[in-house]
């Protein structure tokens, strides 16, 4: 089985973002960019389901800008077998990287799809449940276990509010990660050195998805939120209670 | 004008709350219509949203086999039906994450996530980088299909309507999908999304048994428990506890937290709380940035201290 792995070249989660003064965007100039730490336990558990023998090939694909080979290099640093970069000048909303990865299916035909639940710059959570709709497949969003049990079944234990739900899923399908599906490992220096022999194909957007369908949502502004007013330091609990009391949150 | 279709949620027993917060931004739009629509085992819980004023229909959908919490079974219905109305929205929680984008896709449009501010009908505010930023963004999209942030908005609590109901069976089930089972950590205490006071704590609590201290003062109070990513990584607390980007986005009129430092991710989850009391023994945690009163100390002797003044 093949599992396909997407992944989204993001600012690195450490980095607390600015919004330009003009309201154009966020400053991205010379900031930290990283894989999106979701995609990150995605990469990780396609590289242990292969080293389990559940898989015999991780194929990494990603939609972005040229810089995305970075990210793509680092995944196969990991363990990835080979990488597809798609390569796009602007952003691309989820439906449109649905569609997008769509293409990326029908060419590769993985057993398996996993990747993040969602990208931490857009933090939309939609591309793996439209990609898992537009395939006309199953999907496990927001995965914390996947256990493989009889022929082609997946159970996947999922986070949700309300605790932790199990569902079974028939593959192929679309995992989403969730954070505690496991702790992505570190890479070596050597496998980095490997890492850049390893197949990376480019595609141009246009090429592969030449009549992309749905309205792109339309950015109007960005803005800094409004901050919260400065709060007061006491020393003691006696005024803690005090205040408490005061603003009538205890009695 | 607009017509507005809801995605209620339940959790077997009850409608959540999550609906009541969509009701309330749905009428911010000022709509012509807002009919609801439910997928249940229980079509007794109907009458739950039908009481509400402002809600025209309610569609009842049917389901055995807990199909109702299942996206792949339950999107198609809801595209089908949403194409009749120029919103289609859901709340953001687990459950209508997992369920509106395939209703999107379906309908061939891209979803609005996380509303915090209405502009105008095609208009709104959403947060992006954790809460780093707000973009305001537009869309023209036949079928606006949304989730609202229910941290935004406070749940409609009106009563007095008289919907009409509309029962019928779940017609499209997914084959491919089934569900096993879910597992719930059952507590007497306050439902953490929408409780009026929040007591929380992170890692430096330290252990699953350091933790039955701040459980004692959550009970003292009245209030809710959370904790921080770190302790629920930790093994502390199970994950329905966590509170934050990727957790729980609570507004709580009061949060009260014990040796959290306030991660950028925890922070998204809090910003809306009323009062943000934060109790650590790092007097340079960044939580005391955000905190509308900060208390520097112990928290094995703080918390033994106010459940004896309290």
């Amino acid at each position: 089985m093949k599992i396909l792995v997407a992944i989204k070249r993001v600012v690195d989660y450490n980095v607390r973002v600015q919004v330009k003064p003009d309201g154009s965007g966020v400053a991205t100039d010379g900031v930290k960019m990283s894989i999106n730490p979701f995609d990150e336990i995605a990469i990780e558990e396609a590289l242990r389901i292969k080293e389990q023998g559940q898989a015999d090939e991780v194929v990494v694909v990603t939609i972005g800008s040229n810089d995305s080979q970075q990210q793509l290099r680092t995944a196969m640093a990991m363990g990835a077998d080979r990488a597809i970069l798609v390569e796009a000048d602007q952003a691309v909303q989820p439906l449109q990287a649905a569609q997008v990865l769509l293409k990326v299916i029908e060419a590769e035909q993985p057993g398996l799809v996993i990747t993040g639940k969602q990208a931490i710059d857009d933090d939309n959570n939609q591309t793996p449940q439209m990609l898992a709709t537009l395939w006309n497949r199953p999907q496990a969003t927001f995965a914390s276990k996947i256990e493989f049990v009889g022929d082609n079944q997946i159970n996947v234990t999922r986070e949700v509010d309300a605790g932790l739900e199990t569902i079974q899923v028939a593959l192929p399908a679309v995992v989403s990660t969730d954070l505690r599906l496991n702790e992505p490992r570190f890479v070596k220096l050597p496998d980095i050195m490997k890492a850049k022999r390893k197949p990376l194909d480019v595609q141009a957007m246009a090429d592969l998805l030449p009549n992309a369908t749905g309205e792109a949502i339309e950015v109007l502004q960005h803005e800094a939120p409004q901050p919260r007013q400065k709060g007061i330091m006491v020393e003691t609990v006696d005024e803690l209670i005090d205040i408490l009391k005061d603003k009538g949150l205890v009695s | 004008m607009s017509k507005v279709l809801i995605l209620a949620e339940h959790n077997g027993d009850a409608i959540n709350q999550s609906t009541a917060k969509v009701l309330a931004a749905a009428k911010q739009l000022n709509p012509e219509a807002i009919d609801v629509m439910l997928f249940t085992g229980d079509a007794s819980l109907a009458g739950q949203i039908a009481g509400h004023e402002g809600v025209n229909q309610v569609f009842c959908v049917t389901c055995g086999d807990n199909h109702d919490q299942l996206a792949a079974s339950i999107a198609p219905t809801l595209a089908d039906k949403g194409k009749g109305y120029t919103h289609v929205w859901g709340p953001s929680t687990t459950f209508g994450k997992d369920v509106m984008p395939r209703v999107a896709a379906l309908l061939g449009v891209n979803q609005v996530s996380d509303i915090m501010e209405i502009i105008d009908a095609n208009t709104f505010k959403r947060p992006i980088y954790a809460g780093n930023a707000i973009i305001t963004v537009k869309t023209t999209a036949p079928q606006i299909v949304a989730t609202v942030r229910t941290a935004s908005y406070s749940a409609d609590k009106t009563s007095g309507g008289s919907a009409q109901i509309e029962e019928s069976a779940l017609s499209t089930a997914a084959e491919h999908t089934s569900f096993v089972r879910l597992s719930t950590g059952d507590s007497d205490r306050p439902d953490l999304q929408t409780a009026d006071k929040v007591i929380s704590g992170g890692r430096g609590v330290g252990s699953e048994e350091n933790f039955e201290i701040v459980y004692q003062l959550a009970d003292k109070i009245g209030a809710a428990t959370g904790a921080s990513r770190a302790a629920v990584d930790a093994g502390y607390v199970p994950n329905d506890m966590q509170v934050g980007q990727t957790g729980k986005i609570i507004a709580p009129d009061l949060y009260m937290c014990f040796g959290i430092s306030g991660a950028i991710q925890h922070l998204t989850g809090i910003k809306d709380a009323g009062t943000i009391v934060a109790i650590n023994k790092d007097g340079d945690a960044p939580i005391f940035e955000v905190a509308d009163v900060g208390l520097v100390g112990d928290l094995f002797k703080i918390i033994p201290e106010m459940m004896e003044k309290l």
